[in-house]
């Protein structure tokens, strides 16, 4: 399990160092980063005095030297427009997305996990079809548009949700969402219900043919207790995995819905510096998400790791 | 001896995309108390199919059960009809009265769940023991069917076991409840050979224990004479023999059996001759039987044999055959 966790932790180091090596070059790519920065009728002379002051008329290797030996400690330079560290501001856009994500996830799965183990248990019934239903419609709508008619209905119509913004609740010195999340997160989270419908649904028929199954049921265990002990214990592993890939695209994913309900988060921070051509500001937040869905897919694979006997105990 | 099981005229159908496959026709047999009796016959001859069907455990459908019964007298005073029972009916019989062994443990035990829990959960179901009280008398049960350090052993996974002791875990499942009867689906056909032996052995040992009967599912007939009390031979879906193990061994009734045990090896012919076979091939069961199975590879097959089914006879003690003719005589059976 020690080498297991060992190897992971190598493979994700590696690929953050990717990811620094593709956000640095990225902006090499779009031609000179100075002339995106100044106004279109500023002199050559201007010009070529912020580009002193960024750095940018050094050698490019330098310039990554830098960029890398500050991106380890966190520091991305400030953002042109905030005129803040970048970090910080994404530091401060976090709860919010962290909070939505959360929700987000945690409705695709208290609805798509059951739904999909309902379906799969009984093929071809009513519960099936309404499973392969809101599988297909997770998966097929999008969700700016999604966004867009529950803002007309819920909000502007009915008046039962605001239609923008994020309230929070003060309690204990925490933030508690507030019914301003209820929109936003269900746009977003939809369409991972509908992925883990069909993930666990499928799951589950695969692994109810297997024989392990029918020793269950020779043994005289109840339905419920097959289902719940052999068959979703089973179909949990690979599920997991899902789940570690699905939350990290909740985190990362939500700039229309973050954009569409003004939600203070990421995603809105990151449209936001990209309309501004505020680069350090992209940087920090492109490099910001990589670490985030680096780390969860992490974290998947070593709970995989752990809920798999045959992985835990496969290097003893 | 008391009666255990009886099954009476068992016909099973399944409804495929492709046609009707008559899966068993007629099927009757008896099972006593504590004895071992083993069915033989070749795949697809509907050996499991029978057992799977009793304890509901058929995928239903393309499985359908058309007709028959089959009464169980190890539970309380009145015989049980299996095959009537409804779901929480039949849940009360599956292990707790009927234990099951399958063929291949590494597929038949839950890959993520300890073999502790595996047996002990099947013991709080049916005797309502508590999680402690069902760890003890688990861990007495792997000490029981021969698992060294049976107490460490409760929380391995069965990947961890080798071959044989997961086949041993496996029968402390379908022991686990003091079953009356164990069906084992060819326990052994995966295992090597000296595992094998041990296997039988165990089993014979824990069936005199606690007084089980057996139905030992097999096409190996060298396990059948170690073990078996009596036979029955199926083909294509039917019971051509069923007999005392030695009356089989001894003086085979229907043309199939005796062609099976001609075409065992013999230890005392000579090394060039060539291994006996029954010519032909078993027939289609996408058609509906109107005459024995057996007609079109059987050398004694007369006109009657292409126009009826042969119904059991019995000729002589315990000793039954589906055939119309009589071959210690040379000549048809005039009582058939």
């Amino acid at each position: 399990m020690q080498r297991y966790i060992l190897s992971r932790l190598f493979q994700s180091f590696i690929m953050l160092v990717g990811v620094l090596f593709i956000v640095f070059f990225m902006l090499q790519l779009t031609g000179d980063p100075v002339a995106l920065m100044v106004s279109r009728n500023a002199s050559p002379e201007q010009v070529e005095e912020l580009r002193e002051e960024l750095g940018f008329n050094r050698p490019v290797m330098v310039q990554f030297a830098d960029f890398i030996s500050k991106a380890v400690r966190g520091d991305f330079g400030m953002s042109l427009r905030h005129n803040q560290p970048a970090m910080e501001l994404i530091l401060e856009r976090l709860p919010a997305t962290v909070e939505l994500a959360s929700i987000a996830l945690l409705f695709a799965m208290v609805v798509g996990i059951p739904l999909g183990l309902l379906g799969g248990a009984n093929p071809g019934s009513i519960w099936d079809a309404f499973a392969r239903g809101a599988g297909l419609i997770g998966q097929t709508i999008p969700n700016f548009w999604l966004a867009l008619i529950l803002i007309m209905v819920f909000a502007v119509n009915l008046g039962w949700f605001p239609s923008f913004g994020r309230e929070t609740w003060q309690f204990m010195g925490l933030a508690l969402p507030t019914k301003s999340v209820v929109l936003p997160a269900f746009a977003l989270g939809l369409f991972t219900m509908g992925q883990l419908v069909r993930f666990t649904r499928s799951a589950v028929l695969e692994i109810k043919n297997e024989d392990f199954v029918r020793t269950a049921y020779s043994k005289g265990l109840a339905d419920w207790r097959v289902y719940v002990k052999h068959i979703l214990r089973n179909a949990a592993i690979p599920l997991i995995s899902i789940l570690g890939v699905q939350f990290g695209y909740l985190l990362s994913g939500s700039i229309y819905i973050e954009t569409i309900f003004s939600w203070p988060g990421l995603g809105n921070l990151l449209a936001e510096s990209i309309g501004n051509r505020d680069f350090a500001l992209v940087q920090a937040i492109a490099f910001f998400t990589s670490l985030v869905v680096v780390s969860l897919n992490l974290t998947a694979d070593i709970a995989y790791g752990m809920a798999d006997p045959r992985i835990r105990y496969g290097e003893q | 001896m008391t009666r255990i099981l009886s099954v009476k005229d068992l016909v099973i159908k399944f409804y495929t995309f492709d046609g009707v496959v008559h899966a068993l026709n007629n099927i009757a047999f008896d099972l006593e108390e504590g004895e071992t009796l083993a069915i033989v016959g070749e795949s697809g001859s509907g050996k499991s199919v029978t057992m799977l069907s009793l304890l509901h455990l058929l995928p239903m459908p393309p499985a359908k059960i058309e007709n028959g019964e089959a009464w169980f007298y190890g539970d309380g005073k009145e015989p049980v009809d299996l095959l009537k029972l409804n779901r929480s009916g039949i849940s009360k019989i599956r292990g707790g009265k009927i234990g099951f062994i399958f063929q291949d443990a590494l597929s038949a035990l839950n890959p993520v769940m300890t073999i502790g829990r595996q047996i002990s959960e099947s013991t709080m179901e049916h005797l309502g023991l508590s999680h402690a009280k069902a760890k003890e008398k688990t861990i007495k049960l792997l000490k029981r069917v021969g698992i060294p350090g049976a107490r460490q052993r409760y929380d391995n996974f069965p990947h961890q076991f080798s071959g044989g002791m997961r086949q041993r875990v496996m029968i402390a499942v379908s022991m686990a409840c003091n079953p009356k009867i164990v069906i084992a689906d060819e326990p052994t056909t995966a295992l090597d050979v000296t595992v094998q032996a041990q296997i039988v052995d165990l089993t014979k040992e824990l069936q005199k224990e606690f007084n089980i009967a057996v139905v030992w599912i097999t096409h190996d007939l060298g396990v059948v004479a170690g073990m078996a009390d009596r036979v029955l031979v199926m083909y294509a879906g039917a019971p051509v023999e069923i007999a005392k193990a030695q009356d089989l061994y001894a003086k085979p009734q229907h043309p199939y059996t005796i062609g099976l045990m001609n075409a065992l090896p013999n230890m005392k012919g000579d090394g060039d001759s060539r291994l006996a076979s029954i010519d032909g091939m078993p027939p289609d069961l996408m058609e509906e039987p109107q005459h024995c199975q057996f007609v079109w590879r059987c050398s004694h097959a007369f006109d009657r044999c292409w126009k009826e089914i042969p119904q059991q006879i019995h000729v002589g003690d315990n000793h039954i055959v589906s055939c119309f003719f009589d071959v210690d005589k040379g000549r048809p059976r005039e009582n058939a």
